[in-house]
């Protein structure tokens, strides 16, 4: 792996961990519930994108199906709870 | 595996995409600290779903292809399922807050096809 790469995986991966934290702030004092939810969805796209550099960063065939959970989880999360916060309940 | 095997071009070219996904995500997490309203903050927070999974998906199959020397496309499945995924949860996140404000009493607007004319 070049220097130019390491260097970039390097620069991306700090990106990432300083948006990570802009996004907890506003998962932390986000005024509303549904701030709260695009919060923790940012949070789960943040990390999916974190896991995929690091399989570049490692060459490493196995992150990739960590990060296909990590989508998964991500969307049924978020939508149980737009759904909770639309109706009250999950399932009806 | 000997990762020194790829040729520099495709490395530069990942490195382009890795800091252009980078700095995307790291404008949107801004945009959703700071921008006014939770309407505003899904139009930031769209950039990480959009630009900053696309790219850093290439990225992983343009290096994953070069460094096995065969088409290593199996990372699409996670732009398919994210660009599946991310307008049901968009779409089910405004609809909820849309809800919400108008049982608050906020400025937003009334529902279509309601049967309260005198909302208009």
């Amino acid at each position: 792996m070049s220097a130019v790469l390491s260097a970039a995986i390097l620069l991306a991966l700090s990106c990432y961990a300083i948006a990570t934290v802009l996004t907890a702030a506003r998962l932390f004092m986000g005024p509303s519930a549904q701030d709260r939810v695009l919060a923790l969805d940012s949070l789960y796209i943040n990390g999916l994108l974190i896991i995929l550099t690091l399989g570049i960063r490692y060459a490493s065939n196995m992150y990739f199906e960590v990060a296909l959970l990590i989508t998964l989880f991500g969307f049924v999360s978020s939508t149980a709870m737009a759904k909770f916060l639309l109706r009250g309940e999950v399932i009806e | 595996m000997n990762p020194s095997v790829v040729p520099f071009w495709i490395e530069a070219l990942v490195a382009v995409l890795l800091v252009v996904s980078g700095v995307f995500a790291l404008v949107a997490a801004f945009g959703l600290l700071r921008m006014q309203g939770f309407f505003l903050r899904m139009h930031a927070s769209a950039l990480t779903n959009t630009i900053g999974a696309w790219c850093v998906t290439l990225a992983s199959i343009l290096y994953f292809s070069a460094l096995e020397a065969r088409l290593a496309i199996h990372a699409w499945v996670i732009i398919i399922l994210l660009s599946i995924t991310v307008p049901v949860t968009t779409v089910l996140l405004a609809r909820a807050a849309l809800f919400r404000e108008r049982q608050a009493g906020a400025d937003v607007p009334s529902p279509l096809g309601g049967n309260k004319p005198s909302s208009l």
